[in-house]
């Protein structure tokens, strides 16, 4: 069973959510973070040893001594990561997306491929829960392949939980493809009520079940729950907006720890959603 | 012309009700909202629509059932899974592209031997020029599930730009994406500074520095403000500290202040209330000085 944590915008408790039914459910099971722009949920499972990867995608290198510039490779990039214009071809790494398609079409064989670095996959045991930590490297631009890399960490033997990067684009999608259910967070505000409504539509899109958890439950206004209501979509927690848990956060302590009366809530909505009929399913 | 980029690492800051207060304290400006993923500027500028234009771009991979005899090339070539196998009525198999997995390299289209791969451009969202009662706003809706959100973000800022020189207005604000990676970049080549909007918490800490990485990397003047600050009084002047020595400037401080989610019920920015955290609003676009 694969659960995804997203939302249309960041900063609503996405990762609060993931940490906590993680650490609550109290079976082992696998946190993934994908949020591999800003990975936050390690700050909140201390412990355990950190081994790390590094995570790369083959980038084209031009063996200038056999390219005669004759340009094919930089009329097929689509990315403009390769350009030859009579002379001999550049290659801009940091815009390559590692198709592999220059390579092939060059008529004098003169690029090979070499590894270059993306970012990096850590991995660690935090009590019950394995953390997958994906962190893409300041400057890269490929979020999604970063993500392919930790999925790739899946154990396919236990329950895992993805925290999803926020927002409606590619990295979303590869992040939350595959799940088998995906529980989107937000807020009681009208941006809250906006993003909500984007995040639909993407989950709608790839065609994956959802529902809603809504944070700050009690600071705005009842607009998400109506149009929860309408559109059938369920509600499955409301977290209240409580100042000592906006604290607890600001520290990096676990709610279900600092603040225990919470601790149920989180983990029958763990045992709800992570050990249905598809358990330990790919 | 100068532009200012607010930006926040992760969302949720309140990068867009800083932003758009932002914009009605400069009074004559452009405003861009780059959050093409979230747009959320115009829930609070109430925007009157000008124009509107798709936004086409990159291509993707569609294979023609007809013409496919199965071989399989295309799913071996594509480096990003998006080729799967189907089987025809009459058992047959054939392939096709999963859309959204398509990261639209060509690869495929250029070596399937029965050429039987179209490569249409696709539409990948919208982006529009309203006007608004703070001035001029160019915005986009990146449509869901679609790529090429940093090729978005560049048209919005081009086209914001040139509205700025075309009715000679001295200042744009831009409302950022959130994150590090591509749109991000997309939103920051080339502007004037960027404004890392953050929170005292453990999380906006460790993002922080990630920003700030990224403006050193692309050598921009970066200043940083802490919204909320006396949630963690003792971590807003930990991140301070640390946002200093990575060569930032502090803009200050906005206190916390349920007045920002009662403007945006009125669909208001901060300012054009009286909640009490304007006056830390007017004091960091003072101290901009833009
Ligand atoms: S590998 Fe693909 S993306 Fe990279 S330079 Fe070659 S053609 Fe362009
Ligand atoms: S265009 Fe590239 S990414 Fe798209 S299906 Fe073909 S090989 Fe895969």
């Amino acid at each position: 069973m694969i659960l995804a944590i997203a939302s249309g915008k960041g900063g609503t408790g996405k990762t609060t959510l993931a940490v906590n039914l993680a650490r609550a459910c109290g079976f082992p099971l696998q946190l993934l973070d994908c949020d591999v722009e800003e990975p936050n949920a390690h700050l909140f499972l201390p412990g355990g040893t950190a081994t790390e990867e590094t995570v790369t995608i083959r980038v084209p290198e031009v063996d200038e001594s056999l390219c005669d510039g004759c340009g094919e490779c930089s009329r097929f990039c689509a990315y403009h990561a390769i350009v030859s214009t009579g002379a001999k071809a550049l290659v801009f790494p940091e815009m390559c997306h590692g198709c592999g398609g220059c390579i092939k079409v060059c008529p004098r064989r003169a690029i090979r491929e070499v590894p270059r670095r993306i970012g990096t996959v850590e991995k660690r045991q935090a009590g019950n829960v394995s953390l997958v930590t994906g962190r893409l490297d300041v400057g890269s631009v490929l979020a999604p392949a970063l993500i392919r890399a930790v999925k790739a960490r899946r154990d396919l033997s236990r329950a895992a939980v993805i925290d999803a990067p926020p927002g409606t684009s590619c990295p979303v999608i590869t992040a939350v493809r595959g799940a088998d259910y995906v529980l989107l967070v937000t807020e009681p505000t009208p941006f809250g009520l906006h993003d909500l409504r984007l995040a639909v539509d993407t989950v709608r899109e790839i065609a994956l079940p959802f529902a809603v958890v809504l944070n700050r439950a009690g600071s705005g206004d009842d607009r998400v729950q109506r149009y929860c209501t309408d559109a059938g979509v369920p509600i499955l927690l409301e977290i209240p907006d409580d100042r000592r848990i906006a604290e607890a956060y600001s520290r990096g302590r676990l709610l279900v720890e600092e603040l225990p009366e919470y601790r149920e809530r989180f983990a029958a909505l763990a045992r709800q959603l992570l050990l249905s009929e598809s358990s330990g399913g790919g | 012309m100068k532009e200012l980029v607010v930006i926040s690492g992760k969302g949720g800051t309140g990068k867009t009700s800083l932003a758009a207060s932002l914009a009605v304290l400069a009074g004559n400006a452009v405003v861009a909202d780059c959050d093409v993923d979230a747009a959320d500027l115009h829930l609070v500028l109430a925007p009157s629509l000008r124009e509107r234009h798709d936004f086409l771009s990159g291509n993707e991979a569609v294979i023609r059932a007809q013409d496919c005899t199965g071989c399989g090339t295309c799913a071996e070539l594509c480096r990003f899974d998006a080729i799967g196998k189907e089987i025809r009525a009459d058992g047959a198999p054939v392939f096709r592209v999963d859309p959204i997995a398509c990261e639209g390299c060509g690869v495929c289209v250029r070596f399937c031997p029965e050429r039987a791969i179209d490569f249409p451009k696709s539409l990948c969202g919208e982006w529009m020029i309203s006007d608004t009662r703070c001035g001029p706003m160019v915005h986009a809706r990146l449509k869901a599930a679609a790529e090429n959100s940093g090729k978005l973000v560049s048209l919005v800022r081009r086209e914001a730009r040139r509205i700025a020189e075309e009715e000679g207005r001295p200042q744009i604000v831009v409302d950022g994406p959130p994150g590090i990676g591509c749109p991000v970049i997309a939103s920051l080549s080339g502007a004037s500074l960027v404004l890392v909007v953050t929170e005292p918490t453990v999380s906006g800490e460790h993002d922080l520095e990630r920003v700030l990485a990224l403006a050193r990397h692309f050598d921009m003047p970066a200043a940083v403000c802490v919204n909320k600050w006396d949630l963690n009084p003792a971590m807003a002047e930990r991140i301070e500290g640390r946002a200093a020595a990575a060569g930032a400037k502090i803009s200050g401080r906005v206190r916390y202040d349920p007045g920002v989610t009662a403007a945006q019920l009125q669909e208001l920015t901060v300012v054009e209330t009286a909640a009490p955290c304007v006056d830390d609003i007017r004091q960091i676009w003072d101290h901009l000085q833009l």
